[in-house]
């Protein structure tokens, strides 16, 4: 199924026929921020070319996105399974919640990005950022992998400020010569083993694939991992009043 | 003491109506003497007509019943009424001075058609245009009081005995296809004109007998659609939500007593899955709009005339045919005493709407 | 140790006389209060462990228990009550912020008790409602704006937005597994079932066995959105955004690891033993323009087929708040006012934010009708909810239904001791040990809170017989039926309501 989303087409028209085809394989055309593409879909592969809305692939279950552009703010929200792969930047709060699937971003993702990203048994979501992630990324992370490249960048490290903040689980993979100075307390980084880049081996061979890097290119760079030191990062600022 | 609309005023009534099918015109002297049976009743402190099809002569015009306490206040509500309307007639509505009725404001009728331009610059209906110049007046205008404003009908109303006011008015002067008639026992009362009834809002007259418990609830929806209940009567709040639901709504009559007469749950829950389907949906949708406590209500309005009980028929209400006459009254009294000879004479069931417009050929 | 020592606000009495050394109080204690000296074959008890959940003295089959206040006393001080005093010693020990639990105790107004109800006299009738038809049943959600009909001129109520029907205008409130017990969940969902209503899962997910309650089950989405997937939004008859609660508005919620047990790891969707936090504000929300972007997206992932209610905590600007929401395209306004429960909230917050929900169900009330957008969205209010005339006052001032907690816990247990931090509830509410959830039985917790709704469905219906008043509907927002006592100018002007004797 093709639909050609010109002229502001409804966003609520358009996910209404995209919800009723039987098509497993439904590309969208002039997409101009229509929000909630792919809400809570399961197995079907969407090919958005143009600028698709807020909250695209929110609660999404098991189905493929990939957008041929830019994508906006809360791309991702609470997803569980499937996949989106952003031939672009990605506005804030990427992968908000998002508990399993794969995210790809070939450019930029906005601030906050993978905040309270979870992992949950065999869910392990995964958030790789081509170029660079804005202030805050990973707050909150309670689980799953997010990956920032710094392809093309200049900046010594490819985030903005208070990364990983209230970070309690999950790992972060930061390629880049040194890490930024003001990392909290409660996160332990170390260079990269061998063994930690078999466990990204997988995802970086897949963004090299969907956006054709060489991945010796990638790793010409050391990646840093940080982890948090205790899965209880406020334990101890309460004090049990019984009143 | 606070009048209607500085306090609420429950009360008590009888109430009556004719209505000819086929649209001759009786002269006032039959509803007279039909309200006037039920004189024990009413308790002097309210009294009133609605009359349909009395005023052929300007079927086109708005006829406007206004009440004015002095000359300023009539100076100032004519200076709004020019405003909206051109006004072909400005007359005293004609009075016999009876010992009975005291303490008469000035009463004055105008005969006008809505001012063309302003119809255009403000974008409104004719009708919405009617109702936003009675509004203002009532609402910002000291002493004065519009209370009656429909085309080809009005409303005559007073302190005192129905059949005094009646008679005060001159209404065996007046020739209707359809009257309806009040008389009024408010537990408590300054004696305020404007109080009595009927009241009306365009060509919708309603009496009604009863104290609504629902009140304030129907209220404090129904004003959020532009309506202002000046009085805190019943009678105001009934003949608004009959306005918004018919007019501005579109359902019909019978979807209108569905609405604020709506039969129980339990019944509901019984009926089959399109009936079921339909009163749960009007429930659901028009919640606000339901009435509890008891009422029996006559609604004139042009064409036709509705009798509606409240839903556990908590108020007395007979309606009677003869001919093409039809009879509605609180007590079969009031009916005998001015038809004897009946050809059916029913108890209208508790929310079911009793409903009588003009036959096709009734010429007015 | 000596400059940290509060003496136990509760004592432990224990009536030798009494007393057969059965020692069923050692067993019923979580705490470890009660023990058994072989040596002097007596029973001791250590006060300082007490939390006063009245456990032992209502399972003591000779009636030789009791908890009293202690007597033990500073120098008397109204500035600096004992409470005061024991603030200041505990901070300065533990250097911690003080965390509580269930709702505010402090001395505020109540406004439930300075209003009163109306009944007919004369002028209209009062109703019997034991034979004469008395409706409680309430519709939640957005009314549809304009009248549809078909080609015969037949009204169509085919598009008509999504809502809830309840029997009795009572929802449980929403409480987390994790916060609360499994037996506690399942003892509602039962209850919701059987009285026609809804129970809330709470942000904590829907374990796989309630599923089948879904029906009468409210979904949450918070901040955390923990447990949410597909599946789970689909479970639910209607979803709850919480963006905020009564006893802790404005702050996110912290479901320490050691209440993280396998299942609620598996209904949470997060590793055993892992905090559950829950950010402060949805990060996708920073704004009212935001709101309705989550509003849509968990409508699109539904097709349109599920009311969706936004939650708040009866804050300041609470009107205004309440008008953005109506206008984000969500059904259900809940509103939780500041006597609210909860799980554990630190102090200060519990005990001095937020306003009471009676003065903020006026307001909201009145607000969305000033700008003509009542009809677009339905009420429910919480948090101070303590019996069926405050649900009769809450609906009269212009709530559609109310969402009770509290009531909810006491029937399945709950004596108020306010210790739910502690995660040792004694009655099996309030705490993941396997061996405390046993305690709580969910047929006979089914029961009780069938018992108390219906209960209150009854006194509920009979003060509406009283005003002459058959259907719920005619009393929501029907303020004439409510008087103010000793209440100011200011206050009656709030509430939109009459001192008595005007």
């Amino acid at each position: 199924m093709r639909i050609n989303a010109t002229n502001n087409l409804n966003f609520r028209v358009l996910n209404e026929q995209i919800r009723n085809t039987e098509d497993k394989n439904v590309i969208i055309d002039n997409c101009l921020g229509q929000r909630f593409i792919g809400s809570g879909m399961g197995q079907r592969k969407l090919t958005i070319n143009g600028t698709p809305g807020n909250a695209l692939g929110a609660y999404l279950n098991g189905a493929d996105i990939e957008v041929n552009g830019n994508a906006q703010d809360a791309t991702g929200d609470t997803m569980n399974n499937g996949s989106i792969v952003i031939h672009g930047n990605c506005g804030d709060a990427t992968g908000y919640g998002m508990r399993g699937g794969e995210i790809y971003i070939k450019g930029n993702v906005g601030f906050r990005a993978g905040i309270h990203m979870k992992a949950y048994q065999e869910n392990s979501p995964v958030m790789v950022v081509g170029g660079s992630a804005g202030s805050f990324l990973g707050e909150y992370q309670a689980g799953g992998t997010i990956i920032v490249l710094g392809l093309n960048e200049e900046a010594e490290a490819p985030v903005g400020a208070q990364c990983c903040t209230g970070m309690h689980g999950g790992c972060i993979f930061l390629r880049c010569d040194s890490l930024p100075e003001d990392l909290p307390a409660q996160v332990v980084s170390r260079k990269a083993t061998k063994y930690d880049l078999d466990h990204i081996d997988g995802y970086l061979e897949s963004f090299c694939e969907h956006f054709s890097v060489e991945k010796e290119q990638i790793l010409e760079k050391p990646f840093y991992v940080l982890e948090p030191n205790t899965n209880n990062p406020y334990h101890s600022i309460y004090t049990t009043y019984l009143s | 003491m606070l009048k209607e609309g500085q306090v609420r005023i429950p009360s008590g009534c009888a109430i009556s109506g004719i209505f000819s099918r086929n649209g001759r015109r009786l002269d006032g002297e039959k509803i007279i003497a039909s309200i006037e049976t039920m004189h024990v009743r009413s308790n002097g402190l309210g009294g009133g007509f609605a009359a349909y099809g009395i005023y052929p002569e300007h079927r086109d015009c708005y006829a406007l019943h206004v009440f004015y306490d002095n000359e300023t206040a009539k100076e100032e509500a004519e200076t709004l009424l020019l405003k909206y309307f051109e006004i072909s007639v400005s007359e005293k509505i004609p009075t016999r001075p009876m010992p009975q009725i005291t303490d008469a404001p000035i009463i004055w009728r105008y005969f006008a058609i809505p001012s063309p331009h302003f119809l255009q610059d403000k974008e409104l209906e004719e009708k919405e245009l009617a109702v936003e110049c009675v509004f203002k007046i009532n609402a910002d205008i000291a002493g004065a009081y519009v209370f009656s404003c429909g085309k080809n009908m009005g409303v005559f109303k007073a302190v005192g005995y129905p059949e005094d006011v009646g008679r005060y008015y001159r209404l065996e002067e007046y020739e209707g296809y359809s009257w309806t008639a009040h008389g009024r026992y408010p537990t408590n009362t300054p004696g305020w004109w404007g109080g009595a009834h009927p009241f009306a809002l365009l060509d919708y007259t309603i009496v009604h007998n009863g104290e609504i418990s629902s009140y304030d609830a129907n209220r404090r929806f129904i004003e959020m659609y532009g309506y202002k209940c000046a009085l805190l009567t019943d009678t105001e709040v009934i003949t608004y939500m009959i306005d918004y639901l018919h007019r501005r709504k579109q359902l019909t009559l019978t979807e209108v007593a569905d609405v604020i007469a709506a039969p129980f749950w339990e019944e509901i829950d019984r009926m089959p899955e399109d009936r079921r389907r339909y009163y749960t949906s009007l429930r659901n949708i028009f919640s606000d709009m339901l009435i509890t406590g008891p009422f029996s209500i006559l609604l004139g309005f042009e064409g036709g005339i509705m009798a509606l009980n409240d839903r556990l028929k908590l108020r007395s209400l007979v309606a009677a045919e003869k001919d093409d006459m039809v009879y509605i009254a609180s007590e079969e009294c009031a009916i005998r005493a001015i038809e004897p000879e009946l050809d059916r004479i029913f108890a209208p069931k508790y929310g079911e709407p009793v409903i009588y417009t003009l036959n096709k050929e009734a010429q007015l | 140790m000596s400059m940290d020592f509060l003496y136990p606000d509760y004592t432990v009495v224990r009536n030798k006389d009494l007393c057969t050394n059965c020692q069923i109080c050692v067993k019923q204690c979580g705490l470890g209060v009660h023990t058994y000296d072989a040596k002097t074959k007596s029973m001791r008890a250590d006060s300082t462990k007490c939390i006063n959940c009245q456990r032992c003295v209502a399972f003591c089959p000779t009636l030789a228990l009791k908890i009293v206040k202690s007597d033990n006393t500073y120098k008397l001080n109204d500035n600096w009550t004992s409470s005061a005093i024991n603030e200041v010693i505990q901070q300065a020990g533990s250097g911690g912020m003080l965390l509580s639990s269930m709702g505010n105790p402090r001395s505020y107004p109540i406004y439930w008790d300075k209003i009163l109800i109306n009944a007919s006299q004369v002028t209209n009738p009062s109703i019997d409602p034991l034979r004469e038809p008395m409706e409680t049943r309430t519709f939640l959600g957005k009314k549809p704006s304009k009248i549809e009909r078909d080609e015969q001129g037949r009204l169509q109520f085919d598009k008509a937005p999504p809502h809830l029907t309840l029997k009795v205008p009572i929802l449980f409130a929403g409480m987390s597994y994790g916060a609360v017990s499994y037996n506690v969940h399942e003892s509602l969902a039962r209850a919701a079932e059987q009285l026609g209503t809804y129970y809330n899962t709470g942000e904590g997910g829907l374990h796989e066995n309630l599923y089948k309650y879904g029906k009468n089950t409210i979904v949450q989405v918070a901040s955390g959105r923990f447990g949410v997937h597909k599946a789970y939004l689909d479970a639910g008859a209607a979803i709850e955004i919480k963006i905020g609660q009564g006893a802790k508005p404005g702050i996110g919620g912290h479901l320490p690891g050691y209440k993280v047990g396998s299942e609620v790891s598996k209904t949470r969707m997060i590793p055993e033993g892992s905090d559950a936090i829950s950010p402060a504000p949805h990060h996708d929300i920073y704004s009212i323009e935001d709101l309705r972007q989550l509003v849509y997206s968990l409508k699109e992932a539904t097709a349109y087929t599920k009311p969706i209610i936004v939650k708040i905590a009866a804050v300041h600007n609470v009107a205004a708040i309440a008008s953005g929401i109506a206008r984000s395209g969500a059904d259900i306004i809940a509103i939780d006012g500041f006597r609210a429960g909860t799980g554990a909230a630190p102090t200060r917050i519990r005990d001095n934010v937020g306003i009471p929900i009676e003065l903020a169900v006026a307001a909201v009330d009145d607000r969305l009708r000033e700008e003509h957008i009542r009809n677009n969205i339905s009420l429910v209010v919480s948090g101070g909810i303590r019996n069926s005339a405050d649900v009769l006052k809450a609906i009269a001032l212009g709530a559609d239904a109310v969402y009770i907690a509290t009531p909810a816990l006491i029937a399945l247990g709950c004596h108020m001791c306010r210790s739910c931090q502690t995660g040792k509830c004694n009655w099996g509410i309030t705490t993941q040990r396997p061996d405390l959830v046993a305690r709580l039985d969910p047929d006979e917790g089914t029961r009780r809170l069938v018992n108390l709704v219906s209960a209150w469905q009854h006194e509920i219906m009979e003060m509406m017989g009283g005003m002459g008043i058959n259907s719920i509907e005619a009393l929501k927002g029907n303020r004439l039926m409510l008087r103010g006592i000793g209440l100011n100018q200011k206050e009656l002007d709030i509430l939109g309501i009459k001192h008595a004797g005007e």
